[in-house]
């Protein structure tokens, strides 16, 4: 059963996502950068599994670290706390109806913002200001067109 | 990959656990290390340059915008901004003029007491590559690096005064580390009376620590880099003190600076090379060579960081300003003091350098 009839997709939109994560805001937009990387990492959870695991999301999360200069192993850890928690919810959250989702993604996403202040707030790092913590909702709300227009990319379907 | 589907769901899900463990544990391990030790330091720039191409593509749209913007302006735009600089260009050579001969004397005078001389500076334009990094640390990524000779350590400033240092240089990127980054801290004075002072960064902000109750600071005062310490060079606008309120012990004030330079604004930013070059002892006969590099830090230290395009304020910034460097007796007669009186004139000459 070979669903992935475009193999690029996956690599591509990892670095489309990276890509965003960097792009330049304007100062008042800046707060509300949703984590690209985990929302897309999720997708591709949901609906290819067995191309990514705990080890891809680690070895991602560590390239993501060097790429926006956050403490190597930062987002590592994040995005592998996400890759398992999915891995698990997988069966009952793949037929979720899309609203249901982000639902899910947002509470993931939330989720990733505690760990990440935790983590800071352990070693002793600046922890994010209260602003940040809108990513969540910004995130849910940007799932239903993402996982629509991914769709659309990798089975070859017009959007 | 190792597929998960395997025949017995508990056997898979302690499987999936134990990876998870090991996972995490990896990325805590690692986050340890690079927290706390520094030998992660090599591997880690060694990585960044790898990563290069990407923040090289993510710059380009801010690039092209701003070539967009330079190709949509209009003509009365432009005249308007031409304009605008031709008058900011006048002002500053009337107040570089008045400045050229004060060097000239404080050359002079400085000959006549054998005194050191600091070194004069000198400045490389580098533009900003525009992209954003970890939001929790205040950091710039420039778009030149070694191969055009930056180097670990260079201090950065803007028209306003200093933005922070390089810490990192790659080929071709470096990243510098603003003021306002928690890891970071500079000397200070205020320029007023010469009582030192540490500002540190606080994430979005700058802190003044340990203010001594007894000591005459105050809202408004003009901060500006102190040089010991030799990393960064005296006299350069650090920013206003905004906010002045005892800190929980009420033994010491805090106080809260507002940048003197745009930390996040503007395209370009001015590394210092410091050029450790001794003047000729007495009376220079050539004074435009050293003076010309010199103007640029002593216009700074006028604290006229507003760069107001009126006459008025021109002609007040250009009118000589009094050495005020009274030896500070004011402070400290209650609060134990842990620095010695501050030197009494000459922005500290016996300096250590680097």
């Amino acid at each position: 059963m070979s669903r992935s009839r475009r193999p690029w997709l996956l690599p591509a939109s990892v670095l489309v996502a990276l890509l965003l994560g960097l792009l330049p805001l304007p100062q008042v937009l800046q707060p509300f950068r949703p984590y690209w990387l985990a929302i897309v990492l999720a997708y591709w959870m949901l609906e290819e599994h067995e191309r990514i695991g705990l080890g891809f999301a680690f070895f991602l999360g560590v390239f993501a670290d060097l790429v926006f200069g956050s403490l190597l192993g930062e987002q590592a850890l994040r995005l592998c706390v996400m890759t398992f928690i999915l891995q698990r919810f997988r069966p009952q959250l793949r037929f979720f109806p899309l609203p249901q989702q982000s639902l899910v993604i947002g509470g993931l996403l939330l989720n990733d913002l505690v760990i990440a202040a935790v983590a800071h707030f352990m070693l002793g790092e600046p922890v994010r200001s209260a602003i940040w913590w809108w990513t969540p909702l910004i995130g849910a709300v940007l799932w239903p067109p993402l996982f629509v227009v991914l769709d659309a990319l990798r089975l070859g379907r017009k959007i | 990959m190792p597929s998960y589907a395997g025949s017995s769901a508990a056997r898979d899900d302690i499987a999936g656990t134990l990876r998870l463990l090991l996972f995490l544990g990896l990325a805590i391990g690692l986050m340890i290390v690079d927290n706390r030790m520094g030998w992660l330091r090599s591997i880690r720039a060694q990585g960044e340059t790898l990563v290069q191409p990407l923040w090289r593509v993510a710059g380009l749209p801010a690039k092209l915008g701003h070539s967009v913007r330079d190709e949509a302006a209009t003509r009365a735009q432009l005249t308007e901004e031409n304009r605008n600089l031709r008058n900011a260009l006048l002002i500053n050579r009337a107040r570089l003029a008045r400045l050229q001969t004060a060097a000239t004397e404080n050359a002079r005078l400085r000959g006549l007491l054998g005194v050191a001389e600091q070194g004069s500076l000198d400045v490389q334009l580098a533009p900003i590559l525009d992209i954003a990094l970890d939001p929790t640390q205040q950091r710039l990524v420039l778009d030149i690096g070694a191969n055009r000779g930056v180097t670990v350590g260079q201090a950065v400033i803007d028209a306003g005064g200093l933005m922070g240092q390089v810490v990192e240089v790659h080929p071709n990127t470096s990243i510098v580390l603003l003021l306002t980054d928690p890891d970071h801290a500079v000397p200070v004075t205020i320029a007023r009376n010469g009582i030192r002072l540490v500002a540190y960064g606080r994430g979005d902000r700058i802190e003044l620590a340990n203010v001594p109750m007894s000591s005459d600071v105050k809202v408004g005062d003009v901060v500006v880099t102190s040089g010991l310490g030799g990393r960064f060079p005296p006299g350069f606008p650090v920013g206003t003190i905004s906010k002045l309120q005892p800190n929980e012990s009420r033994a010491f004030l805090v106080g809260e600076l507002k940048p003197a330079a745009q930390l996040d604004r503007g395209r370009d930013v001015l590394l210092l090379k410091r050029v450790l070059r001794p003047l000729p002892p007495a009376a220079p006969t050539n004074p435009a060579t050293t003076d010309a590099t010199q103007a640029a830090p002593s216009q700074a230290a006028t604290g006229n960081t507003q760069s107001a395009v009126s006459a008025s304020t021109a002609a007040s910034a250009v009118g000589p300003k009094p050495a005020e460097a009274k030896p500070a007796v004011v402070q400290a007669t209650d609060t134990p003091q842990t620095q010695p009186p501050p030197a009494p004139s000459a922005p500290a000459p016996t300096e250590p350098q680097r």
